[in-house]
Parts: structure tokens; C-alpha cells; sequence
């Protein structure tokens, strides 16, 4: 069994909350206390149905206030996989609930309303996909019972989106119509779609590849905390402990700390208090180094053959998340994994226009859900690879020095 | 399939152990709040993997309401001196005493909301700059709403509009002086995640987790065990019945469950079965109003 966490990316206009209540309600992880309640909610309703996406709804401090709180998550599990939901709510303050909730997510779902197409929104919540690299997206036509199951209406959404994924460069789109609350296609085929070859929703994210996402190839090991007991019979004991983002390490690989570039050998790798030959991403593993030498929390183990950039101006697209705007020439605390230094945001170069992926030059500031390109300069280098090439590594959040909120999200290009 | 590949509880299990390193990284003087209970249990056994041959980078601390199951508080102290880590012990009876609270009246009087007194009052005592705690997000949508690293006021508060977006692995532990985060390392595992990873790594719980017999007061519909600190009348049906705690709180606000689980196994095969979630069978407290969890947060409650 493994894990999947997904994104589902729609407002409720477009039957998002029925769809994860769906997807809950239909996978059994719906319990019979959670579904009196709703129930008990519904009532007004003349149908008699419950309503699914009363299982989404949110706090009395929502209800009360009309606002939304970034991103809820919620699970259920079939007997092959355990399913992490990232459930950001539409409207306000749409790209940065969307930046957070995709940012943990290994597939999206942007759900496209049957009856308008493929919109503006549609192409805002792609786009925001393709800039936080997410591997894998599934295109939902939901409310296909309004349009009469109609192929004719599905096909030609699948080619305009088809179309606009080109652009974007999005890799993995797998296309499904479905009625979210008809329940058809969602955890079983439906007899409504005849025409549609594919597999049902719940089989598709049941079958999505995720393993080959996480990169095995470069190995990058941020160390989070030493481990030094200092007891008389542990007298040299002197472990890093961390958890490996990427790659692979075996006991007597030539590795190079960074910044600093001093080089060692790989003498133990602890996994639970055992002694492993090799271990791999995602492990939290415990490293030995056959030296003595000067390593922090903050630095960061690779293998000497395989190295990241060190740098100390970061290119950024730059996603900005605080009411108070951002203006060039303001100091932040940057914060890449463990390591956390005094940075400046020098230049902000352009903003993208997250419905079209224009670009305008020389803005004077970033407001909230503003995505910007930025050169921020770091007090001290830091180790970082391309966002593109590895997620794990070059994603880095702004803290304000004052408030200490996080204020906005780094995407290393 | 490559060799590469971790089950979905080794995943889980190294996310749990890197958000205590960076709790270990991140803050001057962590507490890890420690029940007696399940998941506070998978807690420091998380702990262990995360920290030894070292010890702990934070003692347990443990907020006592005086009416806890003596099997838990026994298993508590077993514990500590196992692992031969410091326990830190502060009585609700203590704070109501020293502030000259109001104890709560009823048939069930509980100091749930009391507790809340004492644990800010501890967390002040020792300065703790973090918190680590057992919530996990399935339980509750108040807490399927809160961060791992859930930043609280000086008075202990969640302020659900206010919270810090969370990307990535990266954790914002940055806080100003009077402020504290609470952490939730096991934010993304569900019940039944606790239980498969409890069988395989063959950890040890307290007895009442196991079916057993007990006498219980039949109370619309839940079985709330006999203890001095419930007020029985004479038109109450008390029963003895064959039953097992699915979580353990209080005495007066923890409800047990009919069950024959003698073993984590059969445990297991009702949990899948069961139809009821863990907080509605057996949790009093959170069945006064809707949102009695968000309040609880919002006044300090981990």
C-alpha cells in the first residue's frame, strides 16, 4: 500500500465539494455520527438527498465571517492505496491556497464544468499547476448529466485543454467526464458514458504512478540535527540526523558538505536504530562521516560526483502571500529546508498574469496572489537545485523579520 | 517495482520523525505533551527513531486532571522510566486550587476545559517554546484546518484566519517572545494508520485498550465507566459489560465501546467494520455544540 496526496482545484460552482464528499461518501469513509450531521443540515433540501458537500464544509469562523481558510486536507484509503486530499477553496485568495495545497501534491484534479468549457479559471488553476510542477493532472468534466452525457461536448473540451496543456508544458493529462453528483465515473464506470474507454476517477488515482516522482538520481540530504550523547560509552558518537529529499546514499560514498565544500566518506547510515548499507528518499536516516569536521544544522550532505548550485542570488518565481505588499529592496528571512538566511529581494524583473502567462515588466510591488520573477540576494550561499529539476530542493519560503509569518513562496529557477 | 519503494507507513513514519527534528532544530525548549493515550504513545515511539542513541531534546509533560484511568497513568510512569526520559506531571486540582477556579458541576463535571488552565499555566512555568501533541486531522475539521506548526498567542489561542500558509517540507517555527507553536507531527495519520502502525511495530498500550469487563452507566447510548468522579442516581442503569476504550481521555468524558478485541488484530477488523468515528463514539465532550473543538482551540486547547 502506498500514498497519494492530490489537489482539486474548482470553486463549488463547479461541484468541487461534491466531489470529495463523493469520493469519501463512495470509498465507505464516510462514518454513520459524521453522515447524521450532515444529514441533519440537509433536511431543508426537498429531494431528500444529502448534500455531499456538506462533508467539505468548513467552521462556525467561516460560516460566520463569508471568508475561507487556505486549505483543509482530508484522507480515505481503498485497500491498495491511502489518499491525502489537499482541499483548497475557490475564490479569495485563490493562488496562494492553491500554491500551498499544490505544493505537497503529486497530482491535481482541475475540475471543468461540462456545460462552460474550458475558462479563465481552467487556465489560471493549469497554470498555477505547471508553475509548481506538478507530475500528474487529471482533467474532471464534471455535470456531463446536463449536457446529456453528449461525447460531442466532451471530446471538444479535451481538445481545447489538450491544446492549452501544450503551451504550458504540462506532461501526464488524463481526461475523464464525469457527474460528481450522479456519482457516475467516480468509483465505478458509469452506464450513462459508453463512449468513455478510460477507467473510473477512484481507479485512475488508484493506479497513477507516483513512485518515479521521487527523484533517486541526485542525492541531497539536508542536515536538520545533530545527534551527540556524550555519554561514556557513546564518547565519539557524532550523528547528523535528516531526512534524505532525493536520491540514494550507501555506506562509503565520497560525499561534500555545503556551503563550506568539504569533503568526506560515508561511514554509517542508521535507519530505526539499525545499521543500513544504503538508504533512500524519503528515509529519515542518521549519517556518519568518516571526519571530524564542522557540520550544522543548515547545511546540507550530497554526494561529492552529484552537486547542486551554490550560490548567493537566487533567480525566484516568487508566488507573494501577505496583505502587506512586497517592494524591491526589502530584507526577509529566507528559509530552504533547514537552512534559514537574511536575504533581499533586489529586483522585481516581471509579474505573470496567472490567466494569461503574460508577462509585465518592472512592477513596483507584489500584492497578495501576485506570482512575480524576483532576484533575491541571500547574506551567506546557499545549496539549491532548479524547482524544475528537483521540487524538494528548490522551493524556499520568505518570512517577514518582524511578524514572522510566511509571507511568500520561492520557486528556484 | 524497484526496490526504491517505501510503504505508505514508512512514509508517514519519516514525515512524523523530520517534523520532530525540526522541532529539535527549531526551538530552545520543546515539551512533548504526553496523555497516556494511543496516539501519545506513537508519539514517543516516533521519538525514540527520531532521537536515540541521544535522548530526548524535550521532556514529556503530562497536564493531570485527576480523572484520568488509573491503567493509564500507570502505563505513563512505566514509560518514562523505561525509555529513561524526564516526565514533567502538573495537577488541574493544583491550578483550581491556586487560581480558585470553579469546578465544573453535573453528572459528568468534567475539567476537560480546565485543563486548558494548568497547560498554559505549565507552559509558562518551564518557558516551553513549542509543544509537541498527538492531533491528528481526521478527527475533528478544526483540526483538519490546523498547521503542523500551529503558531498560539500569548494566551494560548488558534486563530483559525491567521495562520501561516505551509509549503513544502519547510517548517516556519519563527515566533516572538510570549508566543508558542503547538506541533502535530501526526497531523496526516488517520485512526486506523495508528492502529496498523501500532501492530507493526508491536508497541505497547495500556490494558483498557483491550476488551475487558467493567462496570458502566448506560447513558443515552454510551458507556461511560462507574468512578467516583461520576454522580449516579438511583434510576441509572448500571451494567456490567465486556468492553474496550477506542480512545482514552477522562473518565467522566471518554466513552468505552462493546468489543471482545482482546488483540490489536481483532481491533483492527473492528475498526474497519466500525460505522461510528472514534470522536462521536466515545468523546462526550465534543458532542455539546458543533464547533466545541474549534472553541476549545481558540482558547488554548492543543
Amino acid at each position: 500500500m502506498d500514498l497519494l496526496r492530490f489537489i482539486t482545484a474548482g470553486s463549488v460552482d463547479d461541484g468541487k465539494s461534491t466531489l470529495i464528499g463523493r469520493l469519501l461518501y463512495d470509498s465507505k469513509s464516510i462514518l454513520i455520527d459524521q453522515l447524521e450531521a450532515i444529514e441533519k443540515q440537509s433536511k431543508n433540501k426537498e429531494d431528500g438527498e444529502i448534500d455531499l458537500a456538506l462533508l467539505t464544509d468548513g467552521l462556525r469562523a467561516e460560516r460566520e465571517q463569508g471568508i475561507t481558510i487556505d486549505v483543509a486536507y482530508k484522507y480515505f484509503s481503498t485497500p491498495s492505496r491511502k489518499f491525502i486530499i489537499a482541499d483548497a477553496p475557490g475564490h479569495i485568495q485563490y493562488t496562494r491556497n492553491m500554491v500551498t495545497g499544490a505544493s505537497n501534491s503529486d497530482l491535481i484534479i482541475i475540475l471543468v464544468d461540462a456545460r462552460s468549457g474550458v475558462v479563465e479559471q481552467t487556465r489560471r488553476h493549469s497554470i498555477i499547476a505547471s508553475l509548481l510542477g506538478l507530475p500528474h493532472v487529471v482533467v474532471a468534466i464534471n455535470k456531463m448529466d446536463l449536457v446529456e452525457y453528449s461525447q460531442d461536448v466532451y471530446n471538444n473540451i479535451v481538445i481545447d485543454y489538450a491544446n492549452m496543456a501544450k503551451s504550458l508544458g504540462l506532461k501526464e493529462v488524463t481526461y475523464i467526464p464525469i457527474s460528481a453528483l450522479k456519482g457516475d465515473n467516480i468509483v465505478e464506470k458509469a452506464a450513462t458514458t459508453p463512449w468513455y474507454e478510460g477507467e473510473a476517477l477512484l481507479s485512475i488515482l488508484e493506479k497513477v504512478q507516483v513512485q518515479q516522482d521521487i527523484d533517486l538520481e541526485h542525492a541531497r540530504f539536508p542536515v536538520q540535527y545533530v545527534i551527540r550523547p556524550q555519554t561514556e560509552e557513546l564518547h565519539d558518537y557524532r550523528g547528523y540526523a535528516g531526512k534524505l529529499h532525493s536520491g540514494i546514499y550507501k555506506k562509503g560514498d565520497a560525499v561534500t558538505v555545503l556551503p563550506s565544500g568539504v569533503t568526506s566518506t560515508i561511514t554509517a547510515i542508521e535507519l530505526n536504530g539499525k545499521e543500513v548499507e544504503e538508504a533512500f528518499a524519503p528515509q529519515s536516516v542518521i549519517l556518519h562521516l568518516a571526519d571530524d569536521v564542522d557540520i550544522s544544522r543548515g547545511d546540507v550532505i550530497v554526494k561529492s560526483n552529484d552537486q547542486p548550485n551554490v550560490a548567493q542570488e537566487l533567480e525566484v518565481l516568487l508566488c507573494w502571500m501577505d496583505t502587506k505588499p512586497l517592494a524591491a529592496g526589502k530584507k526577509y528571512l529566507l528559509q530552504l529546508n533547514s537552512t534559514v538566511v537574511k536575504s533581499v529581494v533586489k529586483e522585481l524583473q516581471y509579474k505573470v498574469d496567472v490567466n494569461t502567462l503574460e508577462q509585465h515588466a518592472s512592477p513596483e510591488q507584489a500584492v497578495l496572489n501576485d506570482i512575480v520573477k524576483a532576484t533575491i540576494k541571500v547574506a551567506r550561499p546557499v545549496a539549491f537545485d532548479a524547482y524544475k529539476k528537483l521540487r524538494t530542493s528548490g522551493g524556499a519560503i520568505l518570512i517577514d523579520e518582524t511578524s514572522h509569518v510566511t509571507v511568500g513562496a520561492c520557486m528556484i529557477q | 517495482m524497484s526496490q526504491y519503494r517505501l510503504d505508505y507507513l514508512d512514509q508517514l513514519e519519516s514525515e512524523s520523525i523530520h517534523i520532530m527534528r525540526e522541532v529539535a532544530g527549531q526551538f530552545e525548549r520543546p515539551a512533548l505533551l504526553f496523555s497516556g493515550g494511543k496516539d501519545s504513545i506513537t508519539l514517543v515511539h516516533l521519538a525514540l527513531k527520531a532521537f536515540r542513541p541521544g535522548k530526548f531534546p524535550f521532556p514529556l509533560v503530562h497536564i493531570d486532571t485527576g480523572h484520568n484511568f488509573p491503567e493509564a497513568l500507570a502505563f505513563r510512569d512505566m514509560l518514562a522510566e523505561q525509555i529513561g526520559e524526564k516526565l514533567i506531571v502538573r495537577k488541574v486540582a493544583d491550578t483550581i486550587k491556586a487560581k480558585g477556579l470553579t469546578e465544573p458541576k453535573g453528572k459528568f463535571a468534567s475539567r476537560n476545559a480546565l485543563q486548558t488552565f494548568t497547560l498554559l499555566d505549565t507552559i509558562e512555568e518551564f518557558e516551553f517554546d513549542a509543544c509537541i501533541g498527538g492531533a491528528r486531522r481526521d478527527e475533528e475539521k478544526a483540526r483538519a484546518k490546523e498547521r503542523i506548526f500551529s503558531v498560539r498567542d500569548e494566551f494560548g489561542q488558534w486563530d483559525p484566519k491567521r495562520q501561516r500558509p505551509e509549503l513544502w517540507n519547510i517548517y516556519n517555527g519563527k515566533i516572538s517572545k510570549g508566543e508558542n507553536v503547538r506541533v502535530f507531527p501526526i497531523s496526516n495519520w488517520t485512526e486506523l494508520d495508528i492502529w496498523n502502525y501500532i501492530r507493526r511495530e508491536k508497541i505497547a498500550l495500556p490494558s483498557i485498550y483491550f476488551s475487558h469487563e467493567r462496570e458502566v452507566l448506560e447513558y443515552e447510548g454510551q458507556l461511560v465507566a462507574t468512578s467516583e468522579f461520576i454522580q449516579l442516581e438511583p434510576t441509572d442503569s448500571v451494567v456490567t459489560k465486556t468492553v474496550r476504550y477506542r480512545t482514552v481521555g477522562d473518565m467522566t468524558c471518554t466513552a468505552a465501546v462493546e468489543s471482545v478485541a482482546t488483540n490489536i488484530d481483532d481491533i483492527i477488523r473492528e475498526i474497519t467494520a466500525t460505522k461510528t468515528s472514534e470522536r462521536g463514539e466515545t468523546r462526550i465532550d465534543d458532542k455539546v455544540s458543533e464547533a466545541a473543538m474549534e472553541d476549545r482551540k481558540k482558547n488554548g486547547y492543543f
